[in-house]
């Protein structure tokens, strides 16, 4: 595997806001599903990742509720609220048009 | 540990919320765990695990500090260590941090003196009245006069059935108060003592929710029947100093005004009544009104308009709301009594527009000094800045190195800010210092006559430390957002080379500090060009003719109605008194006369009409009169340009006469000679026998007035004033006057002695010698500050420009050539600032044109005195500068 792609400025946050809108997830969590779902290209760095999840946080897009992980400890899992839901679609809808854009520029022949 | 670093760290254990840390760190060692248990799935050592758990995860200290400032917590941190870091610097710089503190706080100081007196003079002028905020001046209005009042204002009082009536019928508020100061004579020794004193509605210390300390105040029942209820509540400033505190006071009689009066009450200390700029010391029910105000009987009387009134609004009502119900019972007064409510209306004002006291009197120097102040405020931040500026290039390397290691620009600023700030808080503490001891000097600048002690007193309450926090805040953007902006655009290249010596001269960060000096000299020269309009003024009034002689003329009376005569006795012991003052040594002439010129006391005035004079559908001819006795005009030295002076048989049984001037001449007689023809005065037709010569009455700056003057045999008034033309000096007339009076009457003593000069200037010149003085004192502060700030930036350039100096020595300039260099640029300055503030105070003068006699707001004179007194100001400032700038030894200059 090659160097980890760095995410581009402010997609982290359309990632956080994406994987919790399948399920509620603790931090470590979301940075596995990245990972993961991206078959390994999108490298979280984890740093980056708490901070961004305490802002999302304070601008409401996500609240975080205390619970059992998997293996019964104690962790913080966070969950997408309807504004968050909302912002997530119109942020999504967004990338879609850019990346439809970037592909057209950089494909033309 | 020292408290400035122990505290910080107290307040951040405040500020942090132990449970939020608490589940930071659960939310990170819950990661951690995680990741460790991934790495030992994958086959890593568990010890082994964690590091590299750890490794990736970063340095977690750093992650939950972001977390932290994303909720905001930092920014308490940031600010305490700001705080922090800020006390350090002041200390190690004790000479600038005292400096700039000392400046601001003469800024701050004066801002808050003045709001101090602004508040407690204008705003909230009766400290022990409960509900000021809902205090509202009820004053008359009359459409119809024809003449104006005694100070020139359209408002006249209000009378009793009128004020009776607006108090049954008005819904919207609590309660109606009548007032009317008046005063009488309380004979102590040789020397008789004026005291103010009050009449007022029985509800008068219930209503404004004053206790008496003793006994009690006024029963409703007290207020009516005609002389019914001589009882008094006095101060407790003459319970303690005539009555020595007695504590069996209640139920003793005073004579007043010759009625014996049972004190009934002894009002709380604290209380001056509800008078600005006088302390009230006794008061008397409505029902006592005839025996303390002249004119007679009033209290049935719709056509009597003498109340000073007060009214507090119900709590949520508007002035606007309540004014319209007023209004209406007065729209409905008009209507019902034609006669005496024609063209008349009641009006609410706020109490520092009452047209009666004081009030009306400081409103316009308190708006002026208030700008000044303010102009002095501006003037003590732009020296601060200057002082943060060369600060700010000494700190240059910190600034760099904080910079470099990557602190934000924004937290600089910040940092530099919260520096102000400290200064700004000691300057409050020392600026409200300041106004707590300047509280009562506006006492020092009002002219006070007599015994009567002025109370002017300014009020420190919260108002005013809100009012000094705000203007804290607003002086810290003012001096500290340049230096801090200045600071924080380090270039980080350049700053890392050393500074080169600076050219003199030469453009660049010194720019911002001439600008700086610029603006506090052309501040400075408004405030001169002020101080000097006002001395001309002040100085032509001085000089000035008001029409009757001021030299070689005392002025003195005699209380007759407190000492208890009746008009029979009054006549008899005025007329004995003229006898003997006529044949005293010295005097040349001496007559009596109700009102003297420019005195508190108003003139009456009366509607008037003139044979073959036809007035305009809405105008009421009226004008103003005084009841003199036979050689006023001698006494007074105003000239008779025909006709003849009253003389004695001009008496109750002779034929109206009256004496008219020149304006009432031109006015209603189109300039012919009226001797001989008729003149209505108060219904009664009266025979003109003279023509005075035109003099001022109530204030130098009035138009011409229409004034005429009458026997006072045929309207006599118990109290007069005695005027005496003599060379005798004030000291030994007032001997000869006791002895006098005394020989008449043991029980009757004259007032002061004094010349018609120093009465004129008591009553006519206070406002101008306030104006002076006021502006005199906060001017001069501001030229101190700018020649501070002047000399501040020459001697600052000059020690940063040795090197060129010692170079241009070297190379042969003479010492003159160097002080003439240094001193030319620092004169370019002065004539920038001067040009600026010429402009400035072309388009300012005007707000005090109102106060100035015979004087332009643009008098040239004015101006070339400021521009000359500057030009001396900068001269000095600038000249050890320049001096020290020849004293530079080239050889040491050149090798550092």
């Amino acid at each position: 595997m090659g160097k980890p792609t760095d995410l581009v400025q402010g997609t982290l946050d359309l990632l956080i806001l994406r994987i919790l809108a399948l399920q509620p997830m603790h931090g470590w969590g979301i940075a596995q599903r990245i990972r993961q779902i991206s078959r390994e290209v999108l490298q979280v760095n984890q740093g980056a990742l708490y901070p961004a999840l305490h802002r999302l946080e304070q601008q409401g897009w996500i609240r975080a509720k205390w619970g059992e992980s998997e293996n019964n400890r104690r962790a913080k899992f966070y969950s997408l609220t309807p504004d968050g839901t909302r912002y997530l679609r119109k942020q999504q809808a967004q990338w879609d048009r850019l990346s439809v854009a970037i592909d057209l520029v950089l494909n033309t022949t | 540990m020292r408290w400035h670093y122990k505290l910080p760290l107290r307040l951040r254990s405040l500020f942090r919320n132990p449970q939020a840390e608490q589940d930071l760190n659960d939310e990170f060692q819950f990661h951690l765990q995680q990741q460790t248990e991934e790495y030992v799935r994958q086959g890593i050592e568990p010890e082994e695990a964690r590091f590299a758990a750890l490794r990736l995860l970063g340095g977690v200290e750093q992650h939950k500090e972001q977390c932290r400032e994303v909720r905001n917590v930092s920014v308490v941190e940031n600010f305490l260590q700001d705080l922090h870091i800020g006390f350090r610097m002041l200390r190690r710089d004790p000479g600038f941090s005292v400096l700039a503190v000392l400046c601001l706080t003469l800024g701050i100081g004066a801002n808050a003196a003045v709001f101090s007196w602004i508040e407690g003079l204008l705003l909230r002028p009766f400290p022990a009245v409960a509900h000021q905020e809902r205090l509202m001046v009820v004053v008359g209005t009359n459409r119809l006069a024809g003449d104006k009042g005694t100070s020139g204002s359209n408002f006249t009082g209000v009378s009793w059935p009128d004020f009776v009536d607006l108090r049954r019928e008005c819904t919207l508020i609590d309660a109606f108060i009548a007032d009317k100061i008046m005063g009488t004579t309380l004979g102590i020794g040789d020397r008789a003592e004026r005291v103010t004193g009050s009449t007022v509605s029985a509800n008068y210390f219930d209503a404004l929710g004053v206790h008496p300390r003793l006994g009690r105040g006024f029963e409703p029942a007290e207020e009516s029947g005609r002389n019914a209820h001589p009882v008094t509540v006095i101060s407790y400033w003459i319970w303690k100093n005539r009555f020595h505190g007695d504590p069996t006071i209640i139920g003793k009689t005073q004579v007043l005004n010759g009625v014996p009066h049972t004190i009934v009450g002894v009002a709380p200390e604290g209380f001056y009544g509800t008078f600005v700029g006088w302390p009230i010391q006794f008061w008397v029910p409505a029902s006592m009104q005839e025996v303390f105000e002249p004119g007679g009987y009033k209290l049935e009387d719709r056509g009597a308009p003498w109340i000073e009134g007060f009214a507090r609004l119900k709590p949520g009502v508007t002035t606007e709301q309540a004014q319209q119900e007023i209004s209406a019972v007065a729209q409905r007064l008009e209507k019902d009594y034609q006669a005496t409510n024609r063209g008349r209306g009641i009006k609410l004002l706020p109490l520092w527009k009452a047209p009666f006291n004081q009030a009306s009197e400081l409103l316009p120097m308190l708006e002026i000094a208030l700008v000044v102040v303010f102009f002095v405020l501006l003037i003590a931040c732009a020296n601060v800045s200057s002082l943060l500026l060369v600060r700010s290039l000494r700190r240059r390397q910190e600034m760099t190195i904080r910079l470099a290691v990557g602190a934000r620009r924004g937290r600089l600023l910040r940092q530099l800010l919260t520096e102000g700030m400290i200064l700004s808080i000691f300057a409050v503490a020392g600026g409200l210092l300041v106004a707590y001891l300047c509280r009562n000097l506006l006492v020092v600048f009002f002219p006070s006559s007599g015994s009567l002690v002025a109370n002017l007193k300014g009020e420190i309450d919260w108002r005013v430390l809100a009012f000094s926090a705000l203007v804290c805040l607003i002086s810290t953007l003012l001096f500290g957002m340049v230096p801090a902006i200045q600071a924080s655009r380090v270039d980080l290249a350049s700053a890392l080379k050393t500074e080169p010596g600076a050219v003199f001269g030469g453009r660049g960060r010194s720019r911002v500090r001439s600008a700086l000096v610029l603006v506090q000299i052309s501040l400075s020269f408004v405030l001169l060009v002020g101080v000097v309009l006002l001395v001309q003024s002040l100085q032509r009034i001085r000089t000035a003719n008001p029409g009757f002689s001021t030299e070689n003329v005392l002025t003195t009376g005699v209380d007759l109605r407190a000492a208890g005569y009746d008009t029979q006795r009054a006549k008899n012991f005025q007329d004995q008194l003229l006898d003997r003052v006529q044949a005293l040594a010295g005097v040349e002439s001496a007559a009596f006369a109700r009102v003297q010129p420019f005195s508190y006391a108003p003139f009456f005035s009366s509607p008037i009409a003139v044979d073959g004079y036809r007035p305009a559908p809405d105008e009421q001819p009226a004008a103003q009169y005084d009841e003199v006795s036979p050689g006023y005009f001698t006494t007074m030295g105003i000239p008779l340009l025909s006709g003849r002076d009253f003389n004695l048989s001009d008496n109750e049984t002779a034929p109206l006469v009256a004496i008219v001037n020149e304006k009432m001449v031109t006015q209603y007689w189109h300039g012919e000679d009226p001797i001989g023809k008729r003149l209505q005065v108060k219904g009664q037709w009266t025979r003109v026998i003279g023509v005075a010569k035109l003099a001022k009455y109530n204030t130098f700056a009035e138009e011409p007035r229409a004034f005429f003057y009458v026997p006072l045999r045929q309207n006599f008034s118990i109290r007069a004033s005695l005027n005496i033309r003599t060379s005798v000096d004030p000291g030994t007339m007032a001997a000869a006057m006791a002895h006098e009076t005394h020989a008449i009457d043991e029980n009757v003593s004259p007032f002061q002695v004094m010349t018609m000069r120093k009465y004129i200037s008591f009553s006519a010149l206070g406002s101008q010698q306030i104006g002076v003085a006021m502006l005199g004192v906060f001017g001069g502060l501001a030229m101190l500050l700018a020649a501070i700030g002047l000399y501040g930036v020459m001697s600052y350039t000059v020690s940063q420009s040795t090197k060129e100096f010692g170079l241009r020595m070297a190379l042969g300039a003479a010492p003159s050539n160097l002080l003439w260099r240094v001193m030319s640029s620092g004169v370019a300055l002065t004539a920038g600032g001067v040009l600026v503030g010429a402009v400035a105070a072309v388009g300012l003068t005007r707000l005090i044109s109102h106060l100035l006699y015979h004087v332009s707001p643009h008098d040239p004179v004015a101006f070339g005195g400021a521009i000359l007194v500057m030009a001396f100001t900068s001269w000095s400032a600038c000249f050890l500068p320049a001096w020290r700038a020849t004293r530079i030894d080239p050889v040491r200059a050149l090798r550092e």
